[in-house]
C-alpha cells in the first residue's frame, strides 16, 4: 500500500535526505514540551514534526486552568507558540486510529499521515463514577478550557456541589465560590486531599476551607444526582446516608484515567490500571516506533498525574530521538499547591512508608499551620513531609530530601521569624549542589549556581531563561530569589539612575530621616537632579508623609507629574479635564445644574465617567482656576481624577431603594470616599460598595470592594479593570462597619508604604511572600505589630485633609502656576484649536511635526 | 545652511518669573511658544514648546531632570526625554526640539528667536 506522504514545506531539499517524520498525538502540556525539546536538540532539521491536537486551540497551561475564574484568559494561559516553519500543528484534528504495520495515523477528517516515530501524549480524561443522573444537564467535569467555559457560562445562584475532595475538587469548589455559589465538597475518604496529606493535615485543611465558606462532607459517598422532573436538569445530590444537598451545579472531580483507547485499539501493551506500558526510554514495550509520555504513559507500573514527571518523559524521548540515551527513572511527586488560598505541600515520602521511618509533627492551631517531617530511622536523613496552612518552608525542605538534617527537625517546622522574608536562604546555603530546587524542571542548586556565577543569570527571569527553573508551578521562585541572594547577586531594586533604592525603601528613608525636600534626599542619598521616574515617586511619598502640606508648594511643584502639576488631567492637545468629586455617585439636581452651567459657559465637552461622576474636558490652563472658582463656590471639591490617589468609591442604590438591598451601600460609599479623598498612593485607587450579593456596583473589580451581607460587610481586595482585569479576593467576611473601615485603613496604608512605584494593589498582593494570607496576617491579625502605626497614619490623613483646589484659589503664588504664558498670563494659546463632533467640541488633530518630516 | 543669514528678534522674560526646575511657556511673536527652564544651578535653557509626538504645546510642563548628567525635560504626554542643551530626543534619534539661544543676567533672560523660527533646526546643527 502506498501512503500519501506529507512532508513539511521547505523540508524536502533536493539532494538532501528527507527528514524523518515524528507524529505527536495530543498537544497538551507534555506534548508541547516534547516538541520544544526536540526542536532545541534537532538543530540540523533531521525531523519533520506533525502535532495533532484534538482541542481547537494550541497547548495551554492546564495547571493554571483555574485562574480563568480569577481573570486570566486563554491568551494568558497559552504556552509559547511553536515555530510554525518547523512544526505542522493541526488544531481540532483527532487521531482516530493507527495502522502500526503501515506506520500511518488516520485522523478524524480521514487524512492518513505517515510516521517514522509516533509519540502518544493524549493525557487523561476525567473519570465520572456511574452514579444515577451523572450525565444530567448541570453536571460538569473539570479538565479543559471548554469545560471551564461551560461552568462559567452558568448564571446561577444558591449551592453547587463538587464530588471529590482532592486537588481538582478543591480548585473546582473555589471556582464555584468565585462564581457566587455556596460550594459543597463531597469526599469519600475520611479527609480532604487524602493523596497528598495525612489525617492531621487533612483536618486542618478541612477547617481552613470551611472558614472560607465551603461546606465539607467527608467519609461519605454520593448515591445519585437528583434531577428536576420537568426539565431533567440536575437539582442536587443525595449522599449515601440519605442527606440531600440541593444544587443547580454538580462538578465531578473524582480523578482521571489515562486516555489510552487509541493505544488499546493499536494493540500495544496497557498497564493494569490503564496507560501505555513503556520502558525507561518511554518507549512502548510492544512497538519500538511508539512512545508514550505524560499522563497516558505507565512507567514502571506508575501513571503519573502531575506535569513534572511528564516533562521529564518528554525530555527523555526528545533526547532518544536525537540519538541520546536519556532514561526516565521515576519522578518525585512533591507538590506545593494553593487551594482557596490555603497552602498545601507534600514532598518525598510524605506518608512515612519507608520502613522504620519516624515522624515529627507540629500542629499549631493558633497560627493555623500543620507540619510533618518524615525522617529516617536513625533520625539523620529527611525523607519527606507535609505542610498545611503555611508552606513557606517548602522549597527549602523539599530540596533537603535525602540529605542529612541540618538542624533539629522541630526547628525546621517552627514558624519563620515574623516579618522577615524567611531565613530559608541559610537553609539553602547549606544544601549540597545536587539538591533539586525546581522539581518541575529538575533543576539542581548546582545548575542554578553555575548559571549565576557564570554571569548568565542575574535575576529570576534570567534563571528561568537559562535553566527553565520557576517556569512550571512557580513554587520554587522564592527559593530562586534566596539563591541569588546567597550567591551575592544583589537584585537591583533601584527605581532609576538617580536613587538606588526601591519605592518602599525610599518611603522608609524619607520617613525615618525626616526628609522634607527632594534636594535634601538626592544630595544625601542619590545623585544628579532626578527624572520623571523618581521625582513623582518622591512627590507621592512626601504627600503621604506630610499630609498637611500642599503638593504644589515650594520645590514640590516641580516634582509633580503631568496631571498633578496643574491638578487636572492633561489631554492629548494640551488642554485639561475637570472632574469634581461626586462622592458615591450621589448628586442633587441643583449641583448637576451647576456642572451643566459651568460646562456651557466655558464650552467644555462633557462625559459621564465609569466612576459615577462627570468629566468636563477641553479646559485651557488659564481657565482652570476660573472653572474651579465656580465649582468650589457651589460646594464641589477636587475629585483627584488627576492623582495617583483615591479616585471614587462607586456604589449601587442599595437598601434605600433597591428591593434586594440588605445594607445602605450609598451611605457607606460616601463615608469611604470622604474618608480617603486626597490619599496619595503608588497608583490610582478605586473602591466600590454593593448593597447585596448581586454586586451591581462591580465592587470586585476595584482595589477595595465591599459587598453587603445580612450580617455586615464582606471586604474584597486587589481587583482592577484595565489591561489585565482582576477580581478582588475576599479578605474578611461579615464584619461590622467600624471594623471594616479599620481594615480598609490598614490595607491602604500598608499598600502606600510598601508597594512599588505604579504597582496596583493586585500586583502588590501577588508579589508579597505569602500573598493574601500574609496580608491578612499583617493587617487583621497584626502579626508584624504595625497596625497601630498604620491606624495613626490614616488618622493623620483624615485630620489633615484640605481641598487642594480651594487651597490654590486662596493663594496668589499657587495661582501663578496657571498662567498660559509668563509674558501673557491670560492669553489663550493660539496653538490649541477644536472641531465639533456629535454636537460637542473635540481637539483638532494637529498635523504632527513628525508627519511633516 | 548659513547661519549668519538668520534674522532674530529678542524676547525678554524677567528671571523672577521663573521657578527653578519648572518650565514656563513664552509666547513668541509668531503665535508659537518656547519652553523656558531655569535649572537648579541658575542656568537657563529654551526649546520649542510643541511636543513633536502629539503636536500639543506642552513641553514647558514636563519634568526637568538629568540623564547621565545632561539636563533633560520629559514630555508630559508621552514621557519621551529631550536634552535641554541640544534639543535632541534621547529616546528617538529621529526627533528633536528647536533650541533657542539664551543670554541671561541676574534680572533678565533674553531669548533670540529667529524670524522664521520654523527653520530653527539649523541652529542646533
Ligand atoms: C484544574 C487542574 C489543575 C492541575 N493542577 C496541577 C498542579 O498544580 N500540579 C501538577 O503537577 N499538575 C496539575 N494538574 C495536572 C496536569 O495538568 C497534567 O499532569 C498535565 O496537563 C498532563 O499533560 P499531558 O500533556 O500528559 O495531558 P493533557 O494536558 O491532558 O494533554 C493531552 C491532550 O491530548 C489531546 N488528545 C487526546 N486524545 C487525542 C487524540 N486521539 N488526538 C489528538 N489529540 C488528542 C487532548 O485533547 C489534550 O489536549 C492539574 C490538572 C487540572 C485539570
Ligand atoms: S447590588 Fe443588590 S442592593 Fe445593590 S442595586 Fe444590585 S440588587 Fe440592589
Ligand atoms: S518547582 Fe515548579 S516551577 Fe520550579
Amino acid at each position: 500500500m502506498t501512503v500519501p506522504e506529507r512532508t513539511l514545506p521547505g523540508k524536502t531539499v533536493p539532494g538532501k535526505t528527507v527528514p524523518k517524520r515524528v507524529v505527536v498525538v495530543g498537544h497538551g502540556m507534555v506534548g508541547h514540551r516534547f516538541v520544544e525539546a526536540l526542536l532545541a536538540r534537532d538543530t540540523a532539521g533531521a525531523w519533520g514534526i506533525t502535532v495533532l491536537s484534538e482541542e481547537p486551540r494550541p497547548a495551554y497551561d492546564r495547571v493554571a486552568l483555574s485562574s480563568v475564574f480569577d481573570g486570566a484568559d486563554e491568551m494568558s494561559l497559552r504556552l509559547p507558540a511553536l515555530d510554525a516553519a518547523r512544526v505542522d500543528l493541526r488544531l481540532g484534528v483527532r487521531a482516530e486510529s493507527v495502522d502500526r504495520a503501515a506506520r500511518v495515523v488516520r485522523t478524524g477528517d480521514g487524512e492518513r499521515i505517515g510516521y517514522d516515530e509516533l509519540v502518544l501524549a493524549t493525557g487523561s480524561y476525567p473519570f465520572v463514577p456511574p452514579v444515577p443522573g451523572h450525565d444530567a444537564p448541570g453536571c460538569f467535569v473539570y479538565r479543559t478550557l471548554d469545560d471551564l467555559a461551560a461552568i462559567k457560562k452558568l448564571c446561577s445562584s444558591g449551592a453547587g456541589v463538587v464530588i471529590g475532595g482532592g486537588l481538582l475538587g478543591l480548585e473546582a469548589a473555589n471556582a464555584l465560590r468565585l462564581l457566587g455559589l455556596d460550594p459543597h465538597v463531597v469526599e469519600m475518604a475520611p479527609h480532604l486531599m487524602a493523596v497528598q496529606v495525612d489525617a492531621g493535615g487533612g483536618a486542618l485543611l478541612g477547617r481552613l476551607v470551611t472558614d472560607l465558606g465551603v461546606t465539607v462532607h467527608c467519609g461519605i459517598g454520593t448515591a445519585r444526582v437528583l434531577t428536576d422532573p420537568a426539565s431533567g436538569q440536575a437539582s442536587g445530590v443525595e449522599l449515601t446516608d440519605g442527606t440531600v444537598i440541593s444544587a443547580s451545579v454538580v462538578v465531578f472531580a473524582t480523578g482521571v484515567r489515562p486516555r489510552d483507547q487509541l493505544a488499546r485499539d493499536m494493540g500495544v501493551a496497557i498497564g493494569p490500571r490503564g496507560g501505555v506500558v513503556v520502558n525507561e526510554a518511554c518507549r512502548s514495550v510492544s512497538d519500538e516506533r511508539v512512545w508514550a509520555i505524560g499522563e497516558v504513559a505507565c512507567a514502571d507500573g506508575v501513571v503519573y498525574g502531575l506535569v513534572a514527571p511528564g516533562y521529564a518523559m518528554a525530555e527523555t524521548v526528545a533526547d532518544r530521538l536525537a540519538g541520546g540515551a536519556a532514561a526516565f527513572s521515576g519522578a518525585d511527586l512533591s507538590a506545593k499547591l494553593k487551594l482557596l488560598g490555603v497552602d498545601v505541600a507534600s514532598f518525598g515520602d510524605a506518608h512515612g512508608r519507608t520502613p522504620g521511618a519516624l515522624c515529627v509533627t507540629l500542629n499549631d492551631p493558633v497560627r493555623r499551620a500543620y507540619g510533618k517531617l518524615v525522617i529516617s530511622d536513625d533520625a539523620a536523613t529527611l525523607l519527606g513531609g507535609i505542610l498545611v496552612g503555611d508552606a513557606g518552608r517548602y522549597p527549602m525542605l523539599r530540596a533537603l530530601v535525602g540529605s542529612p538534617l541540618p538542624a533539629d527537625p522541630s526547628a525546621l517546622l517552627a514558624p519563620e521569624g515574623a516579618g522577615a522574608s524567611g531565613d530559608g536562604g541559610a537553609g539553602l546555603a547549606g544544601l549540597p549542589d545536587s539538591a533539586q530546587v525546581c522539581s518541575c524542571n529538575a533543576v539542581t542548586k548546582g545548575d542554578l549556581l553555575t548559571a549565576i556565577t557564570s554571569g548568565a543569570a542575574r535575576d529570576v527571569a534570567g534563571l528561568a531563561a537559562c535553566t527553565r527553573a520557576g517556569t512550571g508551578c512557580g513554587s520554587c521562585v522564592p527559593a530562586l530569589k534566596q539563591l541569588l541572594g546567597v550567591a551575592g547577586v544583589a537584585q537591583s531594586t533601584a527605581i532609576c539612575e538617580h536613587l538606588r533604592a526601591s519605592r518602599a525603601e525610599l518611603y522608609e528613608i524619607i520617613g525615618g530621616a525626616g526628609i522634607r525636600t527632594f534636594t535634601e534626599l538626592i544630595t544625601r542619598y542619590g545623585r544628579g537632579r532626578g527624572c520623571d521616574i523618581c521625582k513623582p515617586a518622591v512627590a507621592s511619598i512626601l504627600a503621604s508623609l506630610h499630609t498637611g502640606d500642599h503638593i504644589l508648594d515650594g520645590e514640590r511643584g516641580a516634582l509633580q507629574d503631568t496631571n498633578d502639576r496643574h491638578l487636572a488631567n492633561m489631554q492629548r492637545n494640551g488642554t485639561y479635564s475637570v472632574v469634581p468629586r461626586i462622592p458615591g455617585g450621589e448628586i442633587t439636581p441643583a449641583k448637576l445644574m451647576v456642572i451643566a452651567r459651568v460646562a456651557e459657559d466655558f464650552g467644555l465637552y462633557t462625559k459621564i465617567t465609569g466612576g459615577q461622576r462627570i468629566d468636563l474636558l477641553g479646559a485651557r490652563l488659564e481657565q482652570l482656576p476660573l472653572i474651579w472658582k465656580r465649582l468650589t463656590d457651589a460646594g464641589f471639591e477636587s475629585g483627584h481624577a488627576y492623582g495617583k490617589a483615591l479616585r471614587t468609591v462607586k456604589s449601587c442604590v442599595g437598601s434605600a431603594w433597591c428591593r434586594y438591598g440588605v445594607q445602605d451601600s450609598v451611605g457607606l460609599a460616601i463615608e469611604l470616599e470622604l474618608r480617603y479623598r486626597g490619599l496619595r498612593s503608588p497608583h490610582k485607587l478605586k473602591g466600590g460598595v454593593s448593597g447585596c450579593a448581586r454586586e451591581c456596583a462591580e465592587a470586585r473589580s476595584k482595589d477595595f470592594g465591599v459587598i453587603a451581607t445580612e450580617n455586615g460587610w464582606n471586604l474584597y481586595v486587589g481587583g482592577n479593570g484595565g489591561f489585565r482585569p482582576r477580581h478582588a479576593e475576599l479578605l474578611v467576611a461579615d464584619v461590622p462597619t467600624d471594623e471594616l473601615i479599620t481594615i480598609i485603613d490598614r490595607f491602604l496604608m500598608f499598600y502606600i508604604r510598601t508597594a512599588d512605584r505604579l504597582q496596583r494593589t493586585a500586583a502588590w498582593i501577588e508579589s508579597m511572600d505569602g500573598g493574601l494570607e500574609h496580608l491578612r496576617d499583617v493587617i487583621v491579625a497584626d502579626r508584624l505589630g504595625i497596625c497601630a502605626d498604620l491606624d495613626a497614619a490614616m488618622a493623620r490623613h483624615v485630620a489633615d485633609y484640605r481641598d487642594e483646589w480651594k487651597a490654590v484659589l486662596a493663594d496668589p503664588q499657587r495661582l501663578a502656576r496657571f498662567a498660559s504664558f509668563v509674558n501673557a498670563p491670560a492669553a489663550p494659546d493660539p496653538a490649541i484649536s477644536f472641531t465639533v463632533e456629535r454636537g460637542q467640541k473635540i481637539p483638532n488633530r494637529p498635523l504632527l511635526p513628525l508627519e511633516v518630516l | 545652511m548659513s547661519i549668519q543669514a538668520i534674522e532674530a528678534t529678542v524676547v525678554r522674560v524677567p528671571r523672577s518669573a521663573l521657578v527653578p526646575e519648572q518650565g514656563a511657556a513664552v509666547l513668541l511673536p509668531s503665535g508659537k511658544s518656547a519652553a523656558v527652564f531655569m535649572l537648579h544651578d541658575g542656568s537657563v535653557h529654551a526649546v520649542g514648546n510643541l511636543d513633536p509626538f502629539y503636536g500639543a504645546p506642552v513641553i514647558c510642563h514636563g519634568i526637568v531632570g538629568d540623564r547621565s548628567g545632561a539636563p533633560t525635560v520629559a514630555s508630559p504626554l508621552g514621557k519621551q526625554v529631550f536634552c535641554l542643551r541640544t534639543g535632541a530626543c534621547l529616546d528617538d534619534g529621529t526627533v528633536s526640539l528647536p533650541v533657542f539661544p539664551v543670554a541671561a543676567d541676574d534680572d533678565m533672560i533674553h531669548l533670540s528667536i529667529p524670524v522664521h523660527e520654523a527653520e530653527t533646526d539649523a541652529l542646533t546643527s
